[in-house]
């Protein structure tokens, strides 16, 4: 069991206030994602859950169980740190099982617990050697091991993946998805990299200045985004939004429009540009199309479509796709 | 890009730092040698370089008071005030290199203004604290009046230390489930062992040498070998050649300890300093 309940969770440091009023009911086994831009307050939240920040105000509830007042040795929860966070004087294997020996675990169930998760981690030909003889993923590997190896009620993550290169990534975020998938227990996963939020969250929290925009799947967030923050930051590439004449067609303050939702033509359309730079990824294609009086929009087409720099270009927007926003930024549905 | 250092440069810098080494070493040299000087070659004028090797000032230093008890009270009080003060800065250095607060410079800066404070100041309080106590004379009141003079410096350093010592390293032990004497005893002190032996090894090195207190506050019995040297400067005059004899005996074993811990003071000395 593992479910994560914050009820009206405050955090200041100082006279500044980080979290203003958080609440959020995390389900036991789900895999959720806190993602948000720099200094959101994503990392903080976390950390209360964690006990590794005492709360200003609020209830955070594990289980149903009130643990707010409770040391982060005492929460049964486990994290993988950013920067890996390894005891550099033990070994592999020492310290997969420190968690183990905190517990007072006999020297049998260790021995069979470590080797389980070296192996499931790929870690058994390296379990007597140090930290630092280890590579970036392979350390961070150990971090995963000695969270597992005492199967808490919940994995935190605190961007586990920002000091990898990217094409371990990749393979590191379909490894944790996996270990998911096989331990079932809860997850909560801090990066600002929506694209991870994306592909790894059955749900996702979407935070800004501390607050909490928006909570659920990630299609629920790409389709019915709650306001313009969330309809900007997830997606990518992000969001166009046009405002004026264009969006009072709409019967809105701000229209947008997503990248992939505009058909782009030499011929005819309903706005009229010039194509600025143009990024070719191979399966795709981005185009920066400067609007007159709107400025830049960005255009996703499928293919290797073959537009130059200085092509006139007309841009028509999905009908059924077009995103309407008040002058307070919320979704108009 | 660095500039190489030209060869004309390295002559110049190592011929300066031999001349400094030799400069600081010379005192100790010439007590040494005078040690194995008579009495009248100690005074000579123009001064004898060279001794004529008798061994005669440590058969009579030796007889005229017991080196191997002042060694031992030496040992116990270094080494002890040294321990002691470990176990009260190690948690405090943990404290303010880990949860520092807006007053934490404040306290460190406090801590230290107390060492610029003259100790001659606070001497007769502290006399007659010592005397009523009945720890006049005794290891034990010695032992604490150095763990209290030497606190600041080791918790400073310590706390210098530690501070090199990423915070993610404690809080994942915490995570981990270790509470806050597990989490000291099993990853911050085996992590800072560099620093906590450096700090060990000054600190003893300090205590050893302190000849302020040790001399005021006691009589013979936990008489410590500052005393013992002391001892030599007597009413009827000064005898060189016996004083140096006193004086070898007394920094030889802290010399020998600096020889053979040379790397790990100058490690401990210098860390931080060099990423």
């Amino acid at each position: 069991m593992g479910s994560i309940t914050l009820e009206h969770v405050n955090k200041s440091f100082g006279g500044h206030q980080v979290i203003p009023d958080a609440s959020l009911e995390i389900e036991d086994g789900a895999f959720v994602v806190f993602v948000g831009p720099s200094g959101c307050g994503k990392s903080t939240l976390l950390r209360l859950i964690a006990g590794l920040e005492d709360t200003t105000s609020g209830i955070i509830r594990l289980d149903g169980e009130d643990v707010t007042q409770r040391g982060p040795a005492h929460r049964g929860l486990a994290m993988v740190f950013q920067s890996y966070a390894l005891y550099p004087h033990m070994t592999v294997r020492q310290n997969i099982a420190f968690p183990l020996k905190m517990a007072n675990t006999d020297k049998a169930t260790t021995e069979r617990k470590v080797d389980d998760a070296a192996r499931v981690l790929n870690l058994t030909d390296y379990l007597d050697r140090k930290p630092r003889q280890l590579s970036g993923g392979q350390r961070q590997r150990v971090a995963i091991g000695r969270a597992i190896v005492r199967q808490p009620k919940a994995f935190l993550f605190d961007e586990p993946l920002s000091n990898l290169d990217a094409a371990l990534r990749v393979n590191m975020r379909i490894e944790i998805t996996e270990l998911h998938q096989h331990l079932k227990t809860t997850m909560v996963y801090v990066t600002h990299d929506q694209v991870e939020a994306m592909t790894m969250a059955d749900k996702i929290v979407v935070l800004n200045a501390g607050r909490i925009e928006q909570y659920g799947t990630p299609m629920e967030l790409y389709r019915t985004p709650a306001n313009k923050f969330v309809a900007g930051f997830i997606g990518s590439p992000r969001m166009n939004f046009l405002e004026g004449a264009h969006a009072e067609k709409y019967r809105a303050a701000t229209i947008g429009v997503r990248p992939e939702h505009l058909r782009i033509s030499r011929e005819s359309g309903d706005w009229h540009g010039r194509v600025g730079v143009v990024e070719h990824l191979g399966s795709d294609t981005f185009l920066h199309v400067h609007m007159e009086g709107v400025g830049l929009q960005t255009v996703r087409t499928e293919g290797e479509k073959e537009f130059v720099p200085g092509d006139t270009v007309w841009l028509s927007p999905d009908p059924s796709r077009i995103y309407r926003f008040d002058q307070s930024g919320l979704a108009l549905r | 890009m660095a500039r190489a250092v030209s060869t004309r440069r390295k002559i110049f810098f190592t011929a300066l730092a031999w001349i400094v080494a030799l400069l600081l070493f010379f005192p100790i040299l010439w007590t040494i040698l005078t040690s194995f000087k008579t009495e009248q070659e100690a005074i000579a004028s123009p001064p004898m370089i060279i001794p004529s090797w008798t061994l005669d000032n440590y058969f009579e230093v030796q007889a005229r008071s017991d080196y191997f008890r002042h060694f031992l009270n030496s040992v116990w009080i270094s080494v002890g005030s040294t321990l002691i003060a470990l176990l009260f800065a190690i948690p405090a250095a943990w404290a303010m290199a880990f949860t520092p607060t807006p007053k934490t410079k404040d306290v460190l800066m406090w801590m230290l203004s107390t060492k610029m404070m003259p100790a001659v100041g606070v001497l007769v309080p502290m006399y007659l604290i010592f005397r009523d106590t009945g720890l006049l004379d005794t290891v034990w009141g010695l032992t604490m009046i150095l763990t209290l003079i030497n606190l600041p410096i080791v918790i400073w350093m310590l706390y210098t230390y530690f501070r090199e010592i990423p915070v993610d390293i404690l809080e994942a032990a915490r995570m981990d489930g270790a509470i806050l004497w597990k989490e000291l005893v099993y990853v911050l002190v085996p992590m800072a062992v560099p620093g906590i032996a450096s700090t060990l090894l000054l600190n003893i090195i300090l205590a050893w040498n302190e000849a302020f207190w040790t001399i005021n506050l006691t009589a013979s019995k936990a008489a410590p070998l500052t005393a013992f040297i002391s001892s030599f400067s007597s009413p009827q005059g000064l005898f060189w050649a016996k004083l140096s004899a006193a004086s070898t005996l007394a920094i030889a074993p802290i010399l020998v300890l600096g020889w053979l811990s040379q790397k790990q003071l100058v490690r401990g000395l210098t860390f931080g300093a060099v990423k």
